[in-house]
């Protein structure tokens, strides 16, 4: 049981409803690394996966408290799952982890969720910044509808500043690779991004995200709008990108769940309307085969959710 | 043998009330067919009426009614180039000026505003439309004219004064001011719209281009305008034909000089204002089709654009991914 009740650190960094993203544009290349902590990603074949570490996490909708009192910490090289029933606030907890959840209309937290030992919610911490570090995958495929298939890859580089037309190229044949996608799309690069399948889509908004060069990448449902052949996709190229990435994944089917995550959270809420709590984290391993809380072992195997 | 009986009974009540319900519906359908029909009947009379009142200036004019600038009721000589002319202008204008900021005024009220600011303000952008025009045109006139005249001529004359388009003494009633009172009037139209438009822009979209590192200008220039530009186009595409057909306020405030201007701070006249402001004594073979004419060409104008802005606005409002 990894969950440590007795941190010190629980002091609130205070309310973030007001999402400065507009500051520090300069800023943002997001290549340079956050000092220290580099002892953390030992054994991390990748160079740029990143450990996260979550303390005493709160999570809010203006006076709802949906997340209560999360400790986690997420390993670098490693699928994280988050599994649980609907409402427990375990999409709610993803959306933290990268500072969209502030978007959300009256979103905000309390707690600290530190990217290698860094405060993402530091008062001088720049939102966009952090997102450029920690991509996103969307439950539903969302492709730009007016960009071509290149274009959609690239959106995000093209926010950082401009880049050499060979450059960008060579990128996006690397990050459609990477994504899977590559061998399906490489002739029709200049068609439009829903042009293409829902799984195809999905694995090209994976592209997209991972063309950032995020060091962490957060996974909503990724697979539950598609068909199971687009879903395995999916789980394949995850396993090929947790050797360059740290990823994190919600999501609602258990087979996902404990074949491919290396660690498992479980999200569980006692009542209607209290909020969600992370009933209990470990090795995938051990909370498929031998959970030590009653509602974990009934939620995964099938007898509640 | 209860039971059957009351299972025959039964059949026969449906059956009954089957029947009734058929009368209804053929009440109904005959109803509908004839207010549907009368519509399109009236539609087609209006233009048709239009068109056939303009036959005798068409026959004498031909084309060269939208070329000629000679508008003489005395001689019976009509052309239409002033009136095309600044309907035009005036629209384009508006259009010019209106454009940017509605669509301002939407990205504030959708992007950035409470959601309570947005409701009031919302609903106070759409009551602005419900204005009659006659109102703005008295406002044009009696508070935005001598407002124009006092503050802004002084420093404007001295700004503009040497482009060719701001030449000559200013007037306060102008071309110049009937397209800002115009602007005022199709301000609500561009904004109301374009918030519907901007509203229908999915937040997958939004949250798609913030998670990867965007600035929230970045995401409304990059995701959320390119989605929604075939709707915001309709909009402006609505609000020019608007602009172009408004009459009242319009005829209030241009002054109606019949004749090609060469500065907006001259009069001029445009094909809605011509009309209102001489069908009374139009007398005489050749101006009231003169009217006519100048009627249909507006109509037709009117049509095409307001045709071309609904289609672009169904087109985007109702997309394939539409819905929040």
């Amino acid at each position: 049981m990894e969950r440590n009740k007795t941190r010190a650190d629980n002091q609130p960094s205070g309310s973030h409803e007001d999402p400065r993203l507009e500051s520090q544009p300069g800023n943002r290349d997001g290549q340079q690394k956050p000092a220290g902590a580099q002892g953390q990603t030992s054994g991390a074949s990748g160079a740029q996966a990143q450990s996260m570490e979550v303390q005493g996490l709160n999570c809010f909708y203006g006076g709802f408290k949906a997340v209560t009192d999360v400790d986690m910490t997420i390993r670098p090289n490693k699928i994280t799952a988050l599994i649980g029933p609907s409402g427990c606030g375990k999409s709610t907890f993803l959306r933290a982890l990268n500072r969209m959840h502030e978007v959300t209309r009256g979103g905000r937290i309390e707690g600290k969720v530190l990217l290698d030992g860094e405060d993402i919610y530091a008062p001088n911490v720049d939102p966009v910044q952090v997102r450029r570090k920690i991509g996103m995958v969307f439950q539903k495929p969302n492709p730009f509808p007016t960009m071509t298939i290149y274009d959609n890859v690239v959106a995000g580089l093209k926010l950082a500043g401009s880049h050499k037309k060979s450059e960008l190229d060579d990128i996006v044949e690397d990050k459609l690779r990477q994504a899977a996608l590559w061998d399906e799309v490489k002739d029709k690069l200049s068609a439009g991004g829903t042009d293409l399948s829902g799984g195809q889509q999905q694995r090209l908004c994976i592209a997209r995200t991972l063309a950032v060069e995020p060091e962490v990448i957060l996974l909503d449902e990724p697979a539950s709008a598609l068909d199971p052949m687009s879903s395995m996709k999916i789980e394949d190229a995850m396993q090929d990108l947790k050797k360059r990435y740290t990823l994190i994944i919600v999501t609602h089917n258990m087979q996902q769940a404990s074949r491919s995550s290396d660690y498992t959270g479980f999200f569980y809420i006692e009542a209607m309307g209290e909020p969600g709590q992370l009933w209990e984290f470990g090795e995938t391993e051990q909370i498929f085969s031998n959970p030590e809380r009653q509602q974990t072992e009934d939620y995964v195997t099938g007898k509640m959710g | 043998m209860l039971n059957m009986l009351s299972a025959m009974l039964g059949r026969t009540t449906i059956v009954k009330e089957a029947r009734r319900g058929n009368v209804g519906d053929i009440i109904y359908r005959v109803l509908a067919y004839a207010f549907g029909l009368s519509f399109l009947f009236l539609t087609l009379w209006i233009i048709f009426e239009l068109a056939y009142q303009a036959i005798p200036a068409f026959q004498e004019f031909g084309f060269e009614f939208f070329w000629s600038t000679t508008w003489d009721p005395v001689a019976g000589q009509f052309g239409a180039l002033p009136a095309i002319q600044g309907t035009l202008v005036t629209a384009f204008i508006a259009m010019a000026l209106a454009g940017p900021i509605g669509i301002g005024i939407a990205a504030f009220l959708v992007e950035i505003a409470p959601r309570r600011v947005d409701r009031v303000v919302g609903f106070l952008v759409e009551m602005l439309a419900a204005i009659p025009s006659v109102v703005y045109g008295l406002w044009g006139i009696f508070v935005l004219a001598p407002f124009l005249r006092t503050y802004v001529e002084p420093w404007l004359i001295p700004a503009v004064g040497w482009l060719p388009f701001f030449s000559g003494p200013f007037r306060g009633y102008s071309v110049f001011t009937a397209s800002l009172v115009l602007t005022i009037m199709i301000l609500p139209t561009v904004a109301a719209i374009s918030r519907n438009v901007l509203r229908a822009v999915p937040m997958e979209q939004r949250e798609a281009m913030l998670a990867l590192g965007s600035t929230r200008w970045e995401m409304f220039s990059q995701a959320v305008l390119p989605y929604a530009k075939g709707g915001i186009i309709g909009a402006l595409a609505l609000a020019l034909g608007r602009a172009a057909g408004e009459t009242m306020a319009v005829t209030i405030i241009i002054g109606n000089a019949r004749r090609i201007f060469e500065s907006v701070f001259e009069q001029g006249v445009t094909m809605a204002s011509i009309i209102a402001a001489n069908f009374t004594d139009a007398s005489g073979a050749l101006y009231r089709p003169s009217l006519f004419l100048v009627g249909f060409t507006l109509f037709l104008i009117t049509f095409t654009i307001n045709v071309i802005a609904r289609l672009l606005i169904k087109a985007t409002s109702s997309g394939p991914e539409g819905g929040v």
